[in-house]
């Protein structure tokens, strides 16, 4: 029977039929759901590995170990697995190899908007991206049947639209597929020159193979309408096309690397005019037009965010868009915000409120860096608050450093803060360093980590001391702290600012989604002490709002008695109820 | 293009719910046999940014996502969301507001003003806009959190989706000891548009 499956869920069960043993991961969407999918088949192993470059070496270990298997991860993601990859399409796989990358155009929720189609083309790898569920669930199984076929890891390229859109699929068989016998084959696997020498060969071979193969692979495949226009494409954006084109000639691509050559040409002189329609880069444009065919592309549409079909629609079929009604300019806009009782916001009105410089890095936490909150300086990637904080102190001096902070959740700490601790510790920094361990990897969706002490599948496992592991580094001046108690927050702080050494604090209180933060007591304003200064107001928290009318604050349904408004507020107005 | 393509726009606050309600539409919609896509936010909108949730029916559906002025319904969970999204309906399209305001963080931090009376100036422009207190309905019904299935009750009568078939929905979703409460705040918000 058919039923509907978000482009997530339908990449696992393709894993899944095709025979996949073995899937690793790190969590970031758009491509959490996949693994943890995959995860709830019976015979499986599945994992989360503390970052993308360890899930992709254990993938790498699989395959040469003879099991299909499959990596997963959000597009930046590849970029801390690319050191292990791009050499791994060197050796090639034994058992099958898929890796997922999972893009992000628009950037829903994503640091930026990098087009991993790149990778394709710079590491050698076939690169397949499905237009829907259906598609995805035969995909991954054909990118398996690629991978051994032709010796080589393979990219199935997907795009948020795609990872969580639901679409109907249907299931199919899975096929037992046993490991392949494990040989010992040092010229295949270890990539000295002399040996990576005569894989380069191979690689070339490889890829002058595919692209014969990309001839007449039915991944790639023409819908001939009118042939005054014919558009390429792929992936989700082929549906805005099918759904405002109906009339237009479509080629679409399975495979968008290697392209096929004939098959292209053969489609463009067939029609009278040539569209690419291609989010973010122009990687299909300008192979096309490199080839010498005709075609239009970026010169119609842009090279940000998303298409839409409405926007190919006013493009190509001269249909302007409605003017709209103009309220959504009237109205104010509503950026994501730290829930109520998160363990987060006390620690960015505090970092605020010291006027600190402070060097963020990449989780809810994040969002620290909106009003009214503002406690944040820097986010550039998974890890980089550490190594920030101390390339600041290193360009502009202690003094400087004595008032900057670096700010790092747990699971990214594990992911890839503690080489920036180290070489704090090593080259002689004086960084402070917050750890904000609410344990779990809350923004993705409460997925477990090293130190939670916790699988994938939630059996119970060593759990990694964060603190020990602080300890080890060198660190010699460590606290541990609540978040939710401001007076220690900022008292930790002050202390360990003013010391000229490596210093870390610990902030521990689970993420307040986990639900461990409930209080015995609720919280209610006090009227007739309330002076109306807004000041807990400006902590940014859906749970207390301030009535304009009676010029008051007023606790909302959705607080949770984190306490964080009755610290801040100086006139003893929020009080504690009973129930 | 095609009139028999049935595209519904659920529009709301992360943390509120939309989700549910997009999931229950769905899974009746397959039942009756259609081709069905829905569209999702997940990720850091989710943590109580603007959430949209798209779902379209029909014969056949191409894009998962509805073109701008497509919408044959948007159900707004938060007032001046509907505000938001509204360029996205119909030219005949309905809008069902829940009569709830959440603060964004703008207003929250004082910068900007919560516009009160953004449901009217809505319903000034769009014939067939229906407003409706959810959230006091679901008080009356026995629990405030049964707010979300009576937006389902006048959203599934909206597009004419066939009750038991909604009910079973609910039925497979809502636990036992809820339930009860759950089915009359669907009732309840069946009967809202009948009036």
């Amino acid at each position: 029977m058919k039923k509907l499956l978000i482009g997530n869920a339908a990449i696992a069960r393709g894993a899944y039929e095709a025979g996949a043993t073995v899937a690793c991961a790190y969590p970031g969407t758009p491509s959490t759901e996949i693994v943890t999918n995959f995860s709830s088949n019976e015979g499986v192993y599945a994992e989360w590995a503390p970052n993308e470059k360890v899930a992709m070496e254990v993938g790498v270990g699989a395959s040469i170990g003879g099991a299909r298997t499959l990596v997963t991860m959000k597009h930046v993601g590849v970029n801390v697995a690319a050191d292990p990859l791009f050499t791994f399409a060197y050796t090639g796989v034994t058992g099958g190899l898929v890796i997922v990358s999972a893009d992000d155009p628009g950037m829903h929720s994503s640091q930026n908007e990098q087009d991993n189609r790149g990778y394709g083309r710079f590491a050698k790898l076939p690169v397949l991206e499905p237009s829907d569920s259906q598609d995805a669930l035969d995909f991954t199984k054909m990118a398996f049947d690629i991978s051994e076929e032709f010796d080589t890891p393979v990219m199935l390229r997907i795009t948020t639209r795609l990872a969580h859109s639901q679409t109907m699929i249907q299931e199919g068989e899975r096929k037992e597929v046993p490991l392949k016998d494990y040989q010992k084959n040092a010229p295949k696997y270890v990539m000295l020159p002399g040996y990576a020498k005569a894989r380069h060969i191979e690689v070339e071979k490889r890829m002058l193979k595919l692209k014969e193969y990309a001839e007449t692979t039915p991944l790639n495949s023409v819908e001939w309408g009118s042939k005054k226009l014919g558009i390429i494409t792929s992936g989700v954006v082929y549906q805005y096309a099918k759904e405002v084109l109906p009339d237009a000639s479509v080629l679409k691509l399975g495979m968008v690397n290697p392209l096929p050559y004939q098959l292209i040409k053969d489609f463009a002189d067939q029609v009278d005019r040539l569209v690419i329609l291609e989010e973010l880069e122009p990687v299909i444009e300008e192979q096309v037009k490199s080839w010498g065919i005709q075609a239009e592309g970026k010169e119609l549409f842009s090279l940000l965010g998303e298409y839409s079909p409405e926007l190919i629609e006013e493009k190509l079929a001269g249909k302007l868009m409605p003017a709209g009604y103009g309220l959504n300019k009237e109205i104010p806009g509503r950026p994501p915000l730290m829930c109520p009782g998160c363990p987060h916001r006390g620690v960015f009105h505090t970092l605020h409120k010291m006027k600190l410089t402070v060097t963020g890095d990449i989780g809810c936490y994040t969002l620290g860096a909106l009003s009214p909150l503002e406690g944040m300086d820097t986010t550039i990637c998974m890890g980089a608050s550490i190594g920030t904080a101390m390339g600041m102190e290193k360009a502009r001096g202690e003094e400087f450093a004595a008032k900057t902070v670096a700010v790092i959740g747990d699971s990214t700490f594990v992911h890839s803060g503690i080489t920036g601790l180290i070489d704090v510790v090593y080259n002689q920094g004086t960084s402070t360093v917050m750890i904000l361990d609410n344990d779990t990897t809350a923004m993705t969706g409460h997925q477990d980590h090293p130190a939670t002490g916790v699988t994938i599948t939630k059996q119970p496992t060593a759990k990694l001391d964060i603190e020990g592991m602080v300890r080890a580094i060198g660190v010699k001046n460590i606290q541990v702290v609540d978040p939710l108690n401001l007076e220690q927050l900022q008292t930790a702080l002050t202390e360990e600012l003013a010391r000229r050494e490596p210093s870390v604090i610990i902030t521990k209180r689970p993420c307040a989604l986990l639900g461990k933060t409930k209080q015995a007591y609720r919280l209610v304003v006090n009227p007739d002490l309330c002076k109306g200064c807004k000041a807990c107001i400006k902590v940014g928290c859906t749970g207390i709002y301030f009535d304009d009318e009676n010029k008051k604050a007023v606790i909302s349904p959705s607080c949770v008695a984190c306490g964080v408004c009755e610290q801040v507020c100086t006139f003893d107005a929020i009080e504690r109820v009973e129930g | 293009m095609d009139s028999r393509i049935t595209n519904i726009l659920i529009v709301g606050v992360g943390g509120q719910g939309t989700l549910l309600t997009s999931r229950i539409i769905a899974d009746v919609a397959v039942q009756m046999g259609h081709d069905v896509k829905v569209t999702e936010v997940h990720g850091m909108a989710q943590r109580g940014g603007s959430v949209v949730s798209e779902v379209r029916f029909g014969e056949k559906i191409y894009s998962p996502i509805i073109k701008k002025g497509d919408a044959d319904i948007i159900l707004a969970f938060e007032k001046i969301e509907s505000a938001r999204w509204l360029d996205y309906l119909k030219e005949d399209g309905m809008v069902i507001i829940n009569n709830e305001r959440v603060n964004p963080l703008p207003v929250m931090s004082g910068k900007e003003k919560y516009p009160d009376n953004i449901h009217e100036r809505v319903a000034d422009m769009i014939d067939k806009t229906v407003i409706i207190d959810a959230s006091g309905i679901a008080s009356e019904c026995g629990n405030v959190k049964a707010a979300n299935v009576v937006l389902v009750g006048i959203l599934s009568k909206a597009i004419g989706l066939p009750e038991e078939e909604v009910e079973k929905a609910i039925r497979e979703i809502v636990p036992a000891k809820a339930l009860e409460v759950n089915l009359q705040a669907f009732q309840e918000g069946r009967k809202r548009l009948e009036a």
